[in-house]
């Protein structure tokens, strides 16, 4: 029962990452793909009556993870406290970014909100990855289960890291390269012109980097924790992983010139599948390791009764399926390429 | 008290007290624009349809306050009161996810659908989306509820041989009959913050002479909630809640009314100073007999006083518990009374041209945000000492590894955050009010929908 909780948190993060990332991404690259404000707007109405939508994944995913694995929540939250409170201010920027612009129109007014949306975006996406790098590294727990990062000491990989090393940090740049090129597929599919081409651009621009930065990070995790492979020895299922992270790549690098935008994202999602999957197939069944072995958090110390995860799992999976049919019909009502002129952005 | 755990709580407390200004109107609007959405729908009557549109703009932009808000709150369960959550996560864990699961996905997808959806959708589809953001957001009070009243009367757990509790039984958690009432009296308040808003914007427009037509629907709709609503938060919900606390937390009842001494034919204190040097109600104006009729219908039933208790058993905070509880139900007397005169000369035709009416409702909507926050301070400061009722004491609940240093900087963020958005949410609101329910330069017939 465990196992199964964990791939359902898994999952749930995945979805997060997939549909918030390319809100995210569409804010890294808004100020430098979008000049007037009319292309502004097109942006913003692309993931106006979205956005929220999937940044509930992440609450969900947070309230699943609470519910399954208590242990896991408590020292995790309170251990990564300073970083996840800076997720939560930005957060509430880039929220603030694309919902207050369109309320007054006034060159100043939409310029600041620019800045707060762009900049916020970016920064999350940064954050997010870093945290990812913090979970693989491992983190200072002890026998209390607790632990406290601060937010750096010398950017080394020693017994008392910080949240940023260099390993974090490149983390943190993998997943800003990979949410731009999400982010800015979505905006070609969604809009059209010199807005759409641009964006396409940026995509095309970033694959070396995100190839590069791929492979690199796959090395650096290896050389820094090598027992992630012992998963992917023992099953051999795991291979589809690395297969379908590269052939995702390579789809992205045949469709995008082609013009065909959605092929190209629909890749990229199987791309961010591919390397989230990935790395919780590595971990499994640890969930959060520690510096020092023995004090790893796994899936068996730290879930909750199994009373609570089998009746949980009855409404989880009526609550999911409702979830799963609102998305369809929502982005089926906005489907096709941004037309200006309803509702307010 | 130790600062690391001083830091914890008025982390959370600010916080939540800051996040539950949205919800409250969230709630209460969500019921009010299906009201103005169903008569629109009905009479296809475009003044009701332009009506609906203003309220989801003043919505939008309240709603985006409440998620904002909002989030921080259950991170916070994780980052500043671990212990408790390793503790309480195989509950509350469940009501926490529910909510994330059934309500929040329901109601942002609608939201953006009823926002942004009005040209696309049908008419009777656009009116289920303004649905299911109501029963999504009504939902998600639902939830929150139970979290809370599990941590007030925990029920449906059994103890765990590592120390935590553990569900033993989900319909008992969900059903938790303090809920029930909670849920109710809450919920009623919630609307009770709706219609004394929309009251008061129609009170506005009235004066000013502007949009009157809006206007009169506005206070129309606004007074009659407020009168349905204000009656219900007294009677039968807030006398239940009475009730339970004196049922299941007598000390807390003990403190909310300042009965330092226990004694049958107890008096009702109207108007008075705790103080609990000396353990006296001081200049005390009081009813004899009422406490005694209200808790348990009898004039000479004995009430414990709080000497009937251990003094560690005590809440911490006498004098504030005492005032948030009389403050909410002085209000709430005050709210039948202006809603009985109000809709008194709404059935005479004259509500919309009584100046001075006009004027108490206008100057009457920021009371209801404070017997909302009153309440809460109530049910949160008669929890004390306890986090969760009986079984773990606030004191053991915060992150133990969270320094009281790491948490001032971020109650310090916080509090400087929450600031500029409260600024940028008036500076909106007044906006959208100078706007007003015509919208902005619309060039005419381009006006969505009421062609339908
Ligand atoms: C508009 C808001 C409002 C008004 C006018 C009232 N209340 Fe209230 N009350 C709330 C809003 C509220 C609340 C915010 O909804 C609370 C806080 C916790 C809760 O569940 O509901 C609450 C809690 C609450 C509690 C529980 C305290 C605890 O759990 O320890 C009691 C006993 C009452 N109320 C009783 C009353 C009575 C007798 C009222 C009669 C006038 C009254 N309330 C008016
Ligand atoms: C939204 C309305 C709410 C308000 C205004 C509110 C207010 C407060 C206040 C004033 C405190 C500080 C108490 C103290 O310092 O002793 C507090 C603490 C706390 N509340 Fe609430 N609360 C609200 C809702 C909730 C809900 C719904 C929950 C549970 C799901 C909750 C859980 C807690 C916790 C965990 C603490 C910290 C422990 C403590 O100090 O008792 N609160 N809240
Ligand atoms: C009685 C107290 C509370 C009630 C009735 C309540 C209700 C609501 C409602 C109706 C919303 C919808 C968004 C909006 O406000 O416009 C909301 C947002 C939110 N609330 Fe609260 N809340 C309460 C306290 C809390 C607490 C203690 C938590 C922590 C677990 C919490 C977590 C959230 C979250 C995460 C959101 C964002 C949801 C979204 O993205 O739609 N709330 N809350």
């Amino acid at each position: 029962m465990p196992t199964l909780w964990f791939w359902i948190v898994a999952v749930m993060i995945t979805a997060y990452v997939v549909l918030d990332g390319f809100d995210l991404g569409a804010g890294a690259i808004y100020l430098a793909v979008a000049k007037t404000d009319e292309e502004r707007r097109r942006i913003l109405r692309a993931i106006g009556p979205v956005w929220d939508g999937n940044e509930v994944w992440l609450l969900a995913a947070g309230g699943t993870l609470y519910f399954a694995f208590p242990q896991l929540y408590a020292s995790s939250f309170s251990g990564f406290y300073l970083p996840l409170m800076m997720v939560l201010w930005l957060l509430m920027l880039r929220a603030v970014g694309i919902e207050f612009r369109a309320h007054v129109r006034n060159p100043v007014w939409q310029g600041l909100f620019d800045g707060v949306f762009a900049v916020s975006s970016i920064l999350l996406a940064v954050f997010f990855g870093v945290a990812l790098g913090n979970v693989v590294r491992g983190v200072p727990l002890d026998a209390t289960g607790y632990f406290f990062e601060p937010l750096w000491t010398s950017f080394q990989l020693g017994p008392h890291p910080g949240i940023l090393d260099w390993y974090t940090v490149l983390i943190g740049g993998v997943a800003l390269v990979t949410l731009i090129t999400h982010g800015s597929l979505y905006v070609a599919v969604k809009t059209d012109a010199d807005l759409g081409r641009r964006a396409r651009g940026v995509a095309l621009l970033c694959w070396p980097l995100q190839f590069f930065l791929t492979c690199s990070s796959l090395v650096a995790t290896y050389f820094i924790r090598p027992e992630v492979m012992t998963n992917y020895g023992k099953h051999m299922i795991g291979a589809l992983v690395p297969i379908c992270v590269f052939a995702s790549l390579a789809v992205m690098l045949w469709a995008n010139p082609k013009g065909k935008e959605k092929v190209a994202f629909v890749a990229s999602s199987l791309y961010i599948t591919g390397m989230l999957v990935g790395v919780a197939f590595a971990l499994y069944p640890v969930v959060l390791p520690a510096r020092d072995r023995q004090y790893s958090l796994t899936i068996y110390n730290t879930a909750a009764a199994s009373h609570g995860l089998n009746v949980g799992l009855v409404w989880w999976t009526l609550g999911a399926a409702l979830a799963v049919a609102y998305f369809v019909f929502v982005y089926r009502m906005f489907r096709g390429k941004v037309q200006l002129g309803e509702g307010h952005y | 008290m130790d600062s690391a755990l001083l830091v914890h709580r008025l982390h959370f407390a600010f916080t939540a007290t800051f996040h539950y200004l949205f919800p409250q109107l969230t709630m209460g609007l969500a019921l009010l624009i299906v009201v103005l959405k169903t008569i629109a729908w009905r009479r296809n009557d475009p003044i009701y349809h332009q009506a609906a549109r203003f309220w989801g703009k003043i919505f939008g932009i309240n709603f985006v306050l409440g998620v904002v808000t909002g989030i921080p709150m259950e991170f916070q369960f994780g980052t500043n009161w671990s212990h408790f959550s390793r503790f309480a996560g195989g509950v509350i864990g469940q009501t926490l996810a529910m909510e994330g699961m059934f309500a929040f996905f329901l109601e942002s997808a609608f939201l953006g659908l009823f926002l942004y959806g009005e040209k696309r959708l049908s008419a009777r589809a656009h009116w289920l989306s303004a649905v299911a953001v109501f029963v999504g957001s009504w939902l998600s009070g639902y939830f929150i509820i139970a979290t809370d009243a599990f941590m007030q009367h925990p029920v449906g757990y059994y103890l765990a041989p590592d120390g935590s509790v553990q569900l033993a039984s989900f319909w008992d958690l969900l059903l938790n009959p303090w809920a029930g009432w909670q849920y109710a009296h809450n919920m009623s308040g919630a609307a009770i913050t709706g219609a004394f808003v929309m009251a008061a914007v129609g009170a506005f427009y009235l004066l000013g002479e502007r949009f009157t037509e809006h206007g009169r629907i506005f206070v129309k709709t606004g007074v009659i909630a407020a009168c349905l609503f204000s009656v219900l938060q007294i009677f039968p919900t807030g006398d239940r809640q009475g009730r339970l606390v004196a049922n299941h937390q007598p000390v807390t009842l003990a403190a909310m009314e300042g009965l330092f001494q226990g004694k049958p034919a107890a008096p009702l204190v109207i108007l008075g100073q705790p103080n609990d040097q000396q353990g006296k109600i001081d200049n005390p104006l009081e009813v004899p007999g009422l406490l005694s009729m209200l808790t348990y219908k009898r004039w000479n039933a004995h009430v414990q006083g709080l000497d009937a208790f251990p003094k560690q058993d005590w809440p911490g905070n006498i004098p504030l518990l005492y005032y948030s509880y009389h403050i909410m139900v002085g209000l709430g007397t005050l709210f039948v009374a202006v809603a009985l005169v109000a809709v008194f000369l709404l059935w005479r035709g004259q509500l919309f041209t009584t100046k001075w009416m006009l004027w108490i409702l206008l100057l009457s909507a920021p009371f209801p945000y404070i017997a909302n926050t009153a309440g809460w301070m109530t049910a949160e400061l008669g929890r004390q000492p306890w986090l969760v009722y009986g079984l773990m004491r606030t004191e053991d609940g915060y992150s133990k590894a969270v320094s009281a240093g790491n948490g001032m900087f971020t109650l310090l963020g916080f509090m400087g955050m929450y600031t500029v958005l409260g600024i940028l949410f008036l500076f909106l609101i007044r906006r959208e009010l100078e706007i007003g329910p015509l919208g902005e330069h619309e060039p005419a017939g381009k006006q969505p929908t009421e062609e339908r």
